[in-house]
């Protein structure tokens, strides 16, 4: 019934037979999952609303710890282990994977601190090295010229573009191997959405990326693979290209044309 | 050890510290209930609702005098403190809305449910002891009047306001005049809330016991003659308490009992008001 | 006919609303003028003085504000950690099963009037107290230990709801940089509530100072000003509660209107504090 192609680049992620079952829900939200996702490259998910895209993303920096009574089953390989094991440590894991959400998400300190953030959980408290990794961060999320000003002032003050570019450079400065993405521009604006896309796909030299998106042009301009999820299964895996010009499931098709979602 | 174990270890040693605190914080109020729970039920007996105070030593010795007394003093508050509470706060909903009035006396109302109540009993001594010559059972109802007062005013107002505005318009599109809307549409949105409302004020004022001190004072034996001083079950809790006659004591703790019983069963209706309201 | 009723009605709920503040003022005034005796017998030297003395119609307040200041603060220095670890415990830690059972019991605790916590430190702290740090029981120490189990269900009920205005993507943000659960909590949440914890802090401390009953068991009302801890005091409630229905001359009927205006003034500085620099828009628990 699906249609997974095996990819020809080195694997990042590997899912493998991946269900998930929410703490409490009777039925599991996604149901045995296989899929690639390639090393430097951009795999987009897309579907219908509720059909299971968070969930999938969440799964892996295994963001669903943080509420208890959530079960997973199957693998999800990374580096060679599934990091589904219970001995997998979270902390370790969420700093190589790393997470950008669907609303900029600035903390309450200010905008050097920010970035800083993860630097400092991890134990780096040289100044000059903080100095020097922050400003590489915020000129890799392309912000810096214009918060090189005022890094001291409160994040909250910039504009939504902003911080959730702001919110990319927070993540890139941990020096991630994957990024993660849920919707990071559907609370923009569509110039601040085209920066982002623009930054998504330089950050690919760097780490692999993940994105769900709603918007299939999002998806169609920057992704190389996408994957087209409908009721917590994954119907079609493919190049990007594949699946939006020769689709091979009919649900895609309709999804892709419109016709539902 | 690596910076990130450091964490761990710190975290652990945090989690357990609050977790301890949660222990002991929830330790002590868990305390304080079980020994109401279990004085009361020892003092508690039929004599306890059937006799009026009597001297120490003395067999048929009950707290008839103060249960009767208390629900005086605290029903006259009601029947006075909730409409006007409820007229002030209809006020501050809607007509005062945003105004710098209605503003002004949302706070100073906030600031008065803080404020301290012996002081409430000091100014009623002085302007309805003082000139009446004699505690009474009035004095103690204005008291608790006051303290009441603002906080039905608060709770209606923000009852009322989440009544959704479609419903008035809906209303007033009908032609109804604004006393008809705010009688029989906004009230009846928001009955549930204010129903709430009014009992946790009534159980906040039912446990006053400062402001009764000298106003209501305290009387040993039944009386209904609300010119008169009257007992209550605070203050003759507090009177028995600090005695030093174990009978006393006891009763002291019976009356503990049964006041808590009953603030608790308020507080607990109002919030099952709320939450079936919510659950709509 | 319709018209008239309108009219009455918005003129009656107006005038009504605006008698509060006229009510206010009023307590205010008459507070005022019944102190105006003692403050012109005493002057400045009220709030100085350290001897209260009926007999000899001599009336100082400072230990009454003394004791006041330093069973509220240690009451504070007891509750403040404990409310913390509780809201901590309530908002992050305890399981799902836990939480609302548990919070609402704080709640409930909460409207417990304050006239049993201080019979219950009566009969089971006082000789605890006096067992444990010695002396009678009846104490300074014993009116704040008792009065911070009194405002702890306050607290930790308003700091755990302050905690959870935290929005989830927040904390989940900082976890996703491997963050600890307290590294979330010192470096996310409390920043984040910071304005309304400190201000239910502040509104908690307002509401201790002018705590009569909790403390009025276990203090002993003795006017003397001490740095020992296990010693009897008073303060201003205690000595309002206490001597009220005793005052037999004029003057120390004004001295004790004084105290109860001083007490006012106090009280509604620190709730102003609280409500209009930290809790702006918020609602004050009731
Ligand atoms: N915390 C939760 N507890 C229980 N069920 C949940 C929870 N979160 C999501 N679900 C369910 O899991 C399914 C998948 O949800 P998910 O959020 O992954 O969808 P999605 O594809 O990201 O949708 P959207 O496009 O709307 O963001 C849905 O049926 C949803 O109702
Ligand atoms: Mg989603």
């Amino acid at each position: 019934m699906a249609t997974i192609i095996d990819i020809t680049e080195e694997k990042e992620l590997e899912v493998k037979n991946f269900e998930f079952t929410y703490a409490g829900a009777d039925a599991p939200s996604i149901k045995t999952l296989n899929m690639p996702i390639a090393k430097n490259s951009i795999t987009a998910l897309i579907g219908p609303s509720g059909c299971g895209k968070t969930t999938l993303l969440r799964a892996f920096n295994r963001m669903h710890d943080l509420y208890p009574g959530n079960k997973y089953n199957g693998e999800i390989l990374f580096k060679n282990r599934n990091i589904l094991a219970d001995r997998e440590d979270l902390i370790k894991l969420r700093i190589q994977i790393g997470m950008i959400f669907q609303k900029p998400t600035a903390f309450p300190m200010s905008i050097f601190d920010n970035v800083a953030y993860g630097m400092r959980l991890q134990g780096i408290k040289n100044k000059t090295e903080l100095q020097d990794r922050v400003e590489k961060a915020l000129k890799d999320a392309a912000i810096f010229k214009e918060v090189k000003e005022r890094l001291k002032h409160d994040a909250n003050g910039l504009s939504g573009g902003q911080q959730q570019r702001l919110c990319i450079a927070r993540a890139i400065a941990v020096e991630p191997e994957v990024l993660l993405f849920d919707e990071p521009t559907s609370a923009l604006d569509p110039i601040s959405t085209a920066g982002i896309e623009e930054l998504i796909v330089e950050l690919k030299e760097k780490v692999s990326i993940v994105i769900v998106t709603h918007n299939m042009q999002q998806a169609a301009r920057v992704s190389d693979y996408t994957g087209f999820m409908y009721l917590g299964e994954l119907i079609e895996f493919g190049r990007t290209e594949d699946i939006f010009v020769t689709p091979k499931e009919r649900l895609t098709e309709e999804y892709i044309t419109g016709k539902f979602g | 050890m690596t910076h990130t174990q450091k964490r761990i270890i710190i975290n652990k040693i945090v989690m357990t510290l609050s977790t301890l605190s949660a222990l002991i914080g929830i330790g002590f109020l868990f305390w304080i209930l079980a020994i109401l729970i279990f004085n009361g039920m020892d003092a508690l007996s039929w004599t306890i609702f059937s006799q009026e105070g009597a001297p120490p030593g003395y067999e048929e010795s009950g707290l008839k005098h103060a249960l009767i007394g208390q629900l005086m003093i605290v029903g006259v508050a009601t029947l006075f403190g909730v409409p006007l509470g409820i007229l002030a706060g209809t006020y501050l909903s809607e007509y005062g809305q945003k105004s710098h009035l209605a503003e002004t006396i949302r706070d100073i109302s906030d600031i008065m449910m803080s404020a301290p109540s012996i002081v409430i009993g000091a100014f009623v001594y002085a302007i309805v002891v003082t000139p009446m010559g004699h505690f009474s059972g009035w004095a103690g109802s204005i008291a608790l009047i006051i303290i009441l007062l603002p906080i039905i005013l608060r709770t209606t107002d923000d009852m009322l306001q989440l009544v959704p505005s479609t419903l008035r318009e809906a209303a007033f599109a009908l032609g109804a005049p604004k006393y008809k809307v705010i009688m029989q549409v906004v009230y009846r949105g928001a009955k549930a809330g204010i129903l709430t409302g009014i009992l946790l004020g009534v159980a906040r004022v039912a446990g006053e016991t400062a402001p009764l001190l000298f106003t209501s004072f305290n009387d040993n034996f039944l009386s209904t003659d609300m010119t008169d001083p009257m007992a209550s079950l605070t203050v003759t809790m507090y009177n028995y308490a600090t005695s030093p006659y174990e009978d006393w004591q006891k009763i002291g703790w019976a009356a503990a009992f049964i006041l808590s019983m009953f603030i608790l069963s308020l507080n607990i209706i109002g919030r099952l008001l709320l939450f079936k309201k919510k659950g709509r | 006919m319709s018209v008239i009723i309108d009219k009455i009605f918005s003129f009656a709920t107006k005038y009504i609303a605006i008698a509060i503040l006229f009510l206010v003022a009023w307590i205010f005034t008459v507070l005022f003028q019944h102190s105006l005796d003692a403050m012109e017998a005493f002057g400045f030297d009220f709030i100085t003085e350290t001897k209260w003395a009926p007999n000899l119609e001599k009336f100082g307040a400072l230990p009454a504000i003394y004791g006041s200041i330093v069973s509220t603060f240690l009451a504070m220095l007891l509750a403040v950690p404990l409310a913390i670890g509780v809201a901590i415990f309530l908002s992050e830690l305890a399981p799902a099963k836990l939480k609302s059972p548990v919070g609402v019991s704080i709640e409930l605790l909460a409207a417990i009037p304050s006239v049993i916590y201080g019979m219950w430190g009566l009969f089971y702290f006082v000789p605890i107290v006096r067992d444990v740090f010695g002396g009678i029981g009846i104490s300074m120490l014993t009116a704040g230990i008792v009065l911070s189990i009194m405002i702890l269900p306050f607290m930790a009920a308003v700091t755990r709801d302050a905690m959870n205005t935290t929005p989830d993507i927040l904390k989940e943000s900082a976890y996703a940089l491997g963050g600890t659960k307290w590294d979330i909590i010192k470096d996310i949440v409390i920043p984040y509530a910071k304005a309304g914890i400190i201000g239910s802090f502040i509104l908690a401390l307002g509401r201790a100072i002018g705590e009569t009953m909790a403390v009025t068991f276990v203090m002993g009302n003795v006017h003397q000003i001490s740095t020992n801890l296990t010693a009897p005091a008073t303060s201003i409630p205690v000595t309002l509660a206490n001597e009220f229905t005793e005052a037999d001359t004029s003057l120390y009927y004004s001295s004790l209107f004084e105290l109860s205006l001083i007490l006012l003034v106090i009280s509604f500085t620190i709730i102003s504090i609280a409500k209009f620099y930290f809790l702006r828009n918020k609602r004050l628990a009731s």
